[in-house]
């Protein structure tokens, strides 16, 4: 009936888990009561769960990311804490099947649900307002594409206090992961948590590729796109091209554990080497789908606060296309001892060299246009130069160990865990949280407490350095990744050091969460009624924030590069004045069928963890079910009526008017 | 060239207030999709092309492929891709009853493609050369697996879309769906030219 699943498939034994999962019912428990209290189910449903808003897409994606960077982060803290413990015959307080799970988790978690919703977040936010679009090309798609994501969420999370995670490493390496090392439903929860998010990622690459194609206001040429908008471009791109990699790679390793197929196994001329080709042909392209992103908001951020236009704009556009291009040949740098000779190693250690080139050219934009330019030292300009500093050492560890030969002595070592951090925490998570700080106030109307965004900031550069530089130490002592326990003590002073660093970085999580609550408290305070806090450059400022739903009354005309900003230099510069005719505007409506088609695919995901083939058949037919509904369902958009329209903008312009 | 029979056949029915053309861009994304598709049988192609020779002491390539079989199954995909043609240009003049009548070929034509694979898998499983037997048949019943699942996908959305134009013949809504249709099963019929010359000519000989 229940397939593997039976009682005992939860960890009572285990106090941590129970504890986690004790506080998470807790809290969830919490949060479900507060919102029947207040009656706000309805309003859960009509304005967020069925929303094909992309703003508000793009609010949920965020939202989720904060959520899962907590959960992501409690797995970083004990693993240092285990390793400030474990030390000279020490056990610690994680046993290695657990310690395994964890570091597992961590990795999963971090990419998947934290970094990569962080991303598709800010994309679904920025992207359509400062393309001059009111949505994107497939609003349905867009919904559905988060929903997925969010039953993978949903499954890693189940995977806690139902059965265990994998105990692979966060790319499931076979043939460890194949059912003769990895005969629980760990790699399972792996499988399907990834395959269902995957699918929902390519969605949205395939519906942000053509948004922003096919939906360009009128004027908006190529190279007049706002640089954010060109790295997620770029990112879309890589996005098509690469997680269909990952998707036909983790079916054939599911074939082999479900159907004792032979890809990947150690016997029957399985061949473990092609799964670890496979993954990183999907997994070097990954790390650039998140950095690009990063990089399209540092330069957004420094042109707005330095009130310059971005030096370079076209070196910057044509350096984004050539990281797009090279992240595709330098897989193997994650392999070199692999022994596949030295003239391929040679090949792809270059390769990885070469990549240094695009990526100095920003760096050096960057600066040049901070250069004489009047930087005023906002948060979001805090986290661009705490970024520039530290990615820059980042990259050049990152070259460091292009170097096949100096590879072959770091490989596996805790150099990597510190490089790699060093470039995602330094890149994705400072730029995500300047992203973060910088268009809040777009999608709520009100700014961040510019006090706890800066706390938060130090707290996380001095807690990145404290807990990642110790580890470029031990490396070089030969501390390898992944030990749940070691022999040397005199490693064990840096571990410290290291640990007392993640608490650092908690402080900062900890500010992020301070610097939400005051600035909710405070918003009348901090509101923003012009829609442009921080006199911008690109066509997301020129409308209210929170936008209308139809973003765009009136779809504005482009001429130039930042060319909000040159209206604002225009003699008499740029009115805010209520046009004189209004139109009719033509929307999607908001609908069910994404939400349950993803909740059947979670009915779907779960009972092929656990074999319970009767829900896989139910799965498979409500998700076949509600698709049809879909393809049938003529009921799809509407217009929002010109008398609306104009209520809606006389009500702005009488606010703005108010303030003035 | 699809997408451009679209603007002409659909310019009346974009209003003041799309600004985008609707149908269009859902057959440019489709486009996108199917390039996405490609990437998953190109992981596939490149995984056979690796395991190939991995047949750990199980049967060949040679020992199993029956060339003239696969021929025919071919010449059925080949045929029902002439007969989707068919049914685009029924649709461009407008006249809903060929449309109906070469979908039903075409559905028949690719309904036998898919009964001869089924065919030949059982066959095959049923003599010990299943695909647990070997890597290299892992990869092979994977490869051209994926391409049948496909296949049947395509008889699946070509069953609705009969009943679909039978039931609001062919407007702003049918005639974008016909033509993202028509690329999935040209696209189909590609890949199965790569899947007979790579798979089954090169493994043959």
């Amino acid at each position: 009936m229940f397939g593997k699943l039976s009682l005992d498939s939860i960890p009572y034994h285990e106090p941590i888990i129970m504890v986690t999962a004790a506080v998470i019912g807790i809290v969830g428990a919490l949060v479900v009561g507060l919102i029947t209290y207040y009656r706000k189910w309805g309003y859960l449903w009509t304005e967020w769960v069925t929303s094909i808003d992309h703003k508000k897409i793009g609010v949920m994606y965020f939202l989720v990311a904060l959520v899962m960077l907590i959960r992501g982060f409690a797995d970083a803290i004990m693993m240092r804490s285990q390793q400030a413990l474990a030390a000279g015959g020490a056990e610690g307080f994680l046993p290695p099947h657990h310690y395994d799970q964890i570091f597992t988790a961590h990795g999963v978690i971090m990419i998947f649900f934290v970094a990569m919703p962080m991303v598709i977040g800010l994309m679904n936010l920025v992207v359509p307002l400062q393309i001059g679009a009111r949505d994107v090309a497939f609003p349905f798609m867009n919904n559905l594409s988060f929903w997925l994501f969010a039953a993978g969420m949903i499954l890693v999370n189940v995977s806690l206090v139902v059965g265990e995670f994998a105990k692979t490493g966060w790319l499931a390496y076979a043939p460890l992961s194949e059912l003769q090392y990895s005969p629980d439903v760990g790699v399972d929860y792996w499988i399907w948590a990834l395959q269902l998010s995957g699918i929902g990622t390519t969605l949205t690459g395939i519906n942000f590729f053509v948004t922003i194609l096919k939906m360009r206001t009128q004027g908006m040429t190529l190279f007049r796109m706002p640089i954010f908008t060109w790295t997620a471009l770029c990112t879309n791109v890589l996005i098509i091209l690469s997680f269909p990699i990952l998707t036909a790679t983790i079916a054939m390793l599911t074939l082999d554990r479900y159907l004792g197929m032979h890809f990947f196994t150690n016997d029957m001329g399985g061949s473990q080497m092609m799964y670890v080709n496979l993954i990183w042909a999907w997994g070097h392209p990954e790390v650039y789908i998140l950095i690009l992103p990063a990089f399209g908001v540092f330069s957004e951020v420094i042109a707005t606060f330095t009130k310059k236009r971005l030096f370079g704009y076209k070196t910057m556009v044509w350096a984004t296309a050539a990281i797009t291009v090279l992240s595709f040949i330098v897989w193997l740098h994650h392999f070199f001892t692999m022994g596949a000779g030295a003239n391929v190693n040679a090949f792809f250690g270059i390769m990885t060299m070469i990549i240094a080139i695009p990526t100095g050219v920003k760096i050096f934009n960057w600066l040049f246009t901070m250069y004489r330019g009047r930087i005023q030292f906002t948060t979001p300009v805090l986290w661009t130069i705490g970024f520039i500093i530290t990615f820059t050492l980042g990259g050049m560890t990152g070259v460091m160990l292009a170097v096949p030969g100096a590879n072959f002595v770091l490989h596996n070592s805790l150099f990597v865990i510190a490089h790699f951090h060093n470039v995602i925490i330094g890149g994705v998570v400072f730029g995500m949280m300047a992203g973060f700080t910088y268009w809040f106030p777009k999608a709520f109307g009100f700014t961040l407490s510019e006090k706890w965004g800066k706390r938060s900031f130090w707290c996380w550069l001095v807690g990145f350095y404290l807990a990642f530089m110790p580890l470029y130490a031990l490396s070089f002592f030969g501390a390898m990744r992944r030990m749940q326990s070691y022999e040397q003590t005199e490693w064990q002073p840096l571990m410290i050091v290291a640990w007392f660093g993640a608490v650092v970085i908690a402080m900062g999580i900890a500010c992020i969460v301070i610097q939400l609550i005051v600035s909710i408290r405070d918003r009348e305070k901090n509101r923003d009624l012009t829609g442009d806090p921080w006199d911008g450059r690109t066509l997301e400022w020129s409308t209210s924030s929170p936008p209308p739903n139809y973003n765009f009354a009136y779809l504005p005309k482009v001429d130039s590069i930042d060319s909000y900003w040159e209206m604002k230099q225009q003699p008499g510069g740029f009115k805010r004045e209520l046009a004189t005719k209004f139109e009719d505007v033509h929307m999607p409506k908001n609908t069910a069928e994404g939400p349950i088609l993803s909740l059947f695919s979670l009915f779907f995901g779960f009972a092929l963890i656990w074999h319970i083939w009767w829900l896989v058949g139910l799965g498979a037919i409500g998700m076949f079910v509600t698709f049809m509904f879909r393809i049938f369902n003529k009921d799809t958009d509407y217009h929002v009526s010109a008398a609306e329209v104009e209520k809606t903008e006389r009500e702005y312009h009488k606010r703005l008017e108010m303030q003035a | 060239m699809a997408t451009d029979t679209l603007k002409q056949h659909d310019a009346h029915a974009h209003d003041g207030h799309e600004h985008h053309d609707a149908g269009a861009m859902k057959v440019f994304g489709f486009w996108i999709y199917l390039m996405s598709d490609l990437v998953i049988f190109g992981t596939l192609f490149a995984t056979f092309g690796v395991l190939a020779t991995a047949t750990a002491g199980g049967p060949t390539s040679q020992e199993i492929f029956e060339l003239p079989f696969v021929l025919v199954e071919t010449f059925l995909l080949l045929i029902s891709s002439f007969t989707f043609g068919l049914a685009v240009l029924a649709q461009n003049a407008g006249d809903r009853g060929a449309v109906l009548k070469w979908l039903a070929v075409t559905f028949l034509l690719g309904f036998g493609f898919v009964a001869m694979e089924v065919y030949e898998f059982h066959h095959l499983i049923a003599q010990g050369h299943g695909p647990d037997r070997s890597a290299f048949l892992s990869a092979f019943f994977t490869l051209v697996g994926t391409h049948g699942l496909h296949v049947t996908f395509g008889l699946i959305w070509i069953a609705i879309m009969f009943f679909q134009i039978s039931r609001q013949g062919l407007d702003s809504v049918t005639k974008p769906r016909m033509l993202c249709l028509s690329l999935f099963w040209h696209f189909l019929d590609i890949v199965w030219i790569c899947v007979f010359s790579f798979v089954y000519l090169m493994g043959a000989m």
